[in-house]
């Protein structure tokens, strides 16, 4: 799971009070057939199952669907005593910690670099964003395949022996190692266009002043793109906490030594698919959907507050 | 700034069109930096030229130790024994079929949606929209369980369908079309409305023309998401013949001994097509990714 375009937005949705001026306006009216096509979608594969989910927590449903029982909170309950589940939550929380700082300076230096080499900014570009055109599970295997302890490129090159992918030390770093390779070109590009729409005359008028090129840094580069760190911190907490895809690669669809890379997502499947407990699977959903609205939310306060003190 | 879709500025078009630039003189600093964009690059192409050189080795000189770059044989068996013994056709042909269906749907329903929401008034669009705006954090990764025994439900597991349809609903598009019609000037529209056109003709001949930009933006973001998408496929389908590629070569070619020259190569295919428009298309990519990052900014 990389960057999915619904949290890009879900951060700024408060704007989105619908104008009330030419309300009976001439041609204005009957607009409900325009979004009924997206709505009937949006109903069945959102809402429904969202829906369903809290409908299936409180069950002891199985795969079938048939036979379930009402539970109560014995599913909550559960979860919130089962120790896999916390090691899940943490694993992903760990790999969130480690991923959102490294991809948010990286992907600000590149940005630099790439936006101040005057010639071949289109090769600049392809290359560092070039990662991110292939599917997460190809990186995934590419990375298995360079971090193998003795065929693979990483440990010949660096001269050691880590067994990076059965080691409960070095595997989650692997991930993540994997992870920023692959998707520092989205945050890339964000920054890339922030850069780029930083008005010239700002530059210039700091020159005039006498300001070197640290203080223009400083004082107009990393303020002018504040806005877009925070987007690109928000984007990559809540893609990092859905991490999925490149991990069960990596660990060859296992939940790596130890389980030491079972990641919250993984966890919720395997007792969805694997353990057959839709109920109780649908529960621990649930818990993490509660969990991403809350950063999402956490962000959009933030937002608020931070546009209250008048920046 | 916030609220307000950023303008995205790529590059000065003109640099690169008039073809009567200004060489600017190599400076010291502009050395530096370009020898250090290129070793960057190099970092970060060298694992895809590690999977390309091994795929173009024997697989028992692909796991050799210790590895070496090169391959001492270059060879095409691999390239050639994914063509004749998998399904990487099938793969192929069902990541395009897929990708281009949810594309087209996603276009016309989000462009549907976005302009409902953004010009005209019907019961409820308050509250609809604030519905739609909470649905923005809900994803297969989040909801697969309960997504799943709800296409179950319907009887679409294992079909085009059941891969299809649930990657149709993105409000994050919807949302990206309803600001962008949004700065739409409503004289253009209020313009046609006198002259008696309809409220469909006006979408579809002035609206629709002046949105490509963002149209294009939101195709790409959506062609390239659905292409790459790996677990929604991975829940909805085991059947071998249904796979999507990145699906497929994750699931199928991991399976019985991993064959590693064969895998690359087959990663490879599946990062293809997307390298080669982004070659061709970059200009309106970056415009696009950039685009529908911003426009949440």
């Amino acid at each position: 799971m990389t960057t999915s375009a619904g949290t890009v937005v879900a951060l700024r949705a408060r704007a989105a009070a619908p104008s009330t001026t030419v309300r009976r306006r001439q041609g204005f009216q009957h607009g409900g057939w325009f979004v009924a096509p997206f709505l009937v979608l949006f109903a069945l594969f959102v809402i429904w199952p969202l829906l369903r989910g809290l409908w299936l927590s409180f069950t002891d449903a199985n795969i079938s669907g048939e036979g379930a029982r009402f539970v109560g909170l014995d599913n909550y309950r559960e979860a919130l005593g089962d120790q896999l589940m916390w090691d899940a939550l943490g694993h992903s929380a760990y790999f969130t910690l480690l991923v959102v700082p490294c991809i948010t300076v990286l992907a600000f230096l590149l940005a630099m670099l790439a936006h101040h080499i005057e010639r071949g900014k289109w090769l600049w570009r392809l290359c560092f964003f070039m990662p991110f055109l292939l599917p997460s599970t190809v990186a995934g295997n590419l990375w298995q395949w360079l971090f193998n302890p003795g065929t693979g490129m990483v440990n010949h090159v660096l001269g050691i022996e880590t067994p990076w992918l059965s080691d409960t030390s070095y595997a989650l770093l692997a991930v993540v190692v994997c992870t920023l390779w692959w998707t520092v070109g989205f945050s890339f590009l964000l920054y890339l266009a922030a850069l780029q729409g930083i008005p010239a005359h700002l530059y210039e008028a700091a020159e005039l002043d006498g300001a070197n090129a640290w203080h223009r840094m400083v004082h107009i580069t990393l303020p002018m793109l504040r806005n877009i760190t925070g987007l690109v911190i928000a984007l990559q907490v809540l893609a990092s906490l859905q991490v999925f895809d490149q991990a069960v690669v990596m660990m060859d669809f296992g939940p790596g030594p130890e389980g030491s890379t079972r990641t919250f997502v993984q966890f919720t499947l395997e007792e969805g698919f694997t353990s057959y407990r839709v109920g109780y699977a649908s529960a621990i959903s649930i818990i993490f959907f509660v969990l991403i609205a809350a950063v999402a939310l956490a962000r959009m306060w933030l937002l608020r507050n931070r546009e209250e003190d008048g920046r | 700034m916030s609220g307000t879709s950023a303008p995205v500025r790529v590059e000065p078009r003109t640099r690169a069109r008039t073809g009567t630039r200004v060489r600017k003189p190599w400076t010291t600093g502009q050395i530096v930096l370009t020898l250090l964009g290129a070793a960057v690059s190099v970092v970060i192409l060298s694992p895809l030229a590690w999977a390309l050189f091994t795929s173009l080795k024997s697989e028992t000189e692909a796991v050799e130790v210790p590895p070496h770059w090169l391959p001492r044989d270059w060879t095409g068996q691999a390239w050639k024994a994914i063509f004749e013994t998998g399904n990487i056709t099938n793969w192929f042909v069902n990541s395009l079929v897929v990708s281009v269906c949810v594309t087209t749907v996603v276009l016309v329903v989000g462009a549907l949606a976005g302009y409902g929401f953004a010009r005209t008034e019907f019961r409820g669009k308050g509250a609809l929209m604030g519905v739609v705006m909470g649905g923005l954090m809900i994803s297969p990764a989040v909801l697969g369980v309960p997504l799943f025994t709800t296409v179950q439900q319907m009887g679409m597991v294992d079909t085009y369908w059941g891969m299809i349809l649930p990657q149709c609903a993105p409000a994050a598009m919807v949302y990206i079309l309803y600001k962008f019609f949004q700065g739409v000037p409503r004289e253009l529209e209020e313009a046609a409305f006198i002259d008696g056109a309809g409220r469909w003709r006006v979408f579809l001949t002035i609206v629709l023309p002046l949105s490509r930009p963002s149209l294009a933006a939101v195709g790409i973001f959506t062609f390239i998401s659905s292409w790459n998408n790996f677990l929604w496929p991975y829940m909805v389908t085991n059947n071998p013949d249904l796979m999507t590629m990145p699906n497929g070569i994750a699931t199928v070619m991991n399976s019985y001994g991993i064959q590693w020259a064969q895998l690359m190569a087959g990663g490879l295919m599946a990062g293809l097509p997307l390298i080669v428009v982004f070659v061709f298309f970059q200009r309106q990519i970056v415009a696009g990714v950039a685009h529908t990052g911003l426009a949440g900014q």
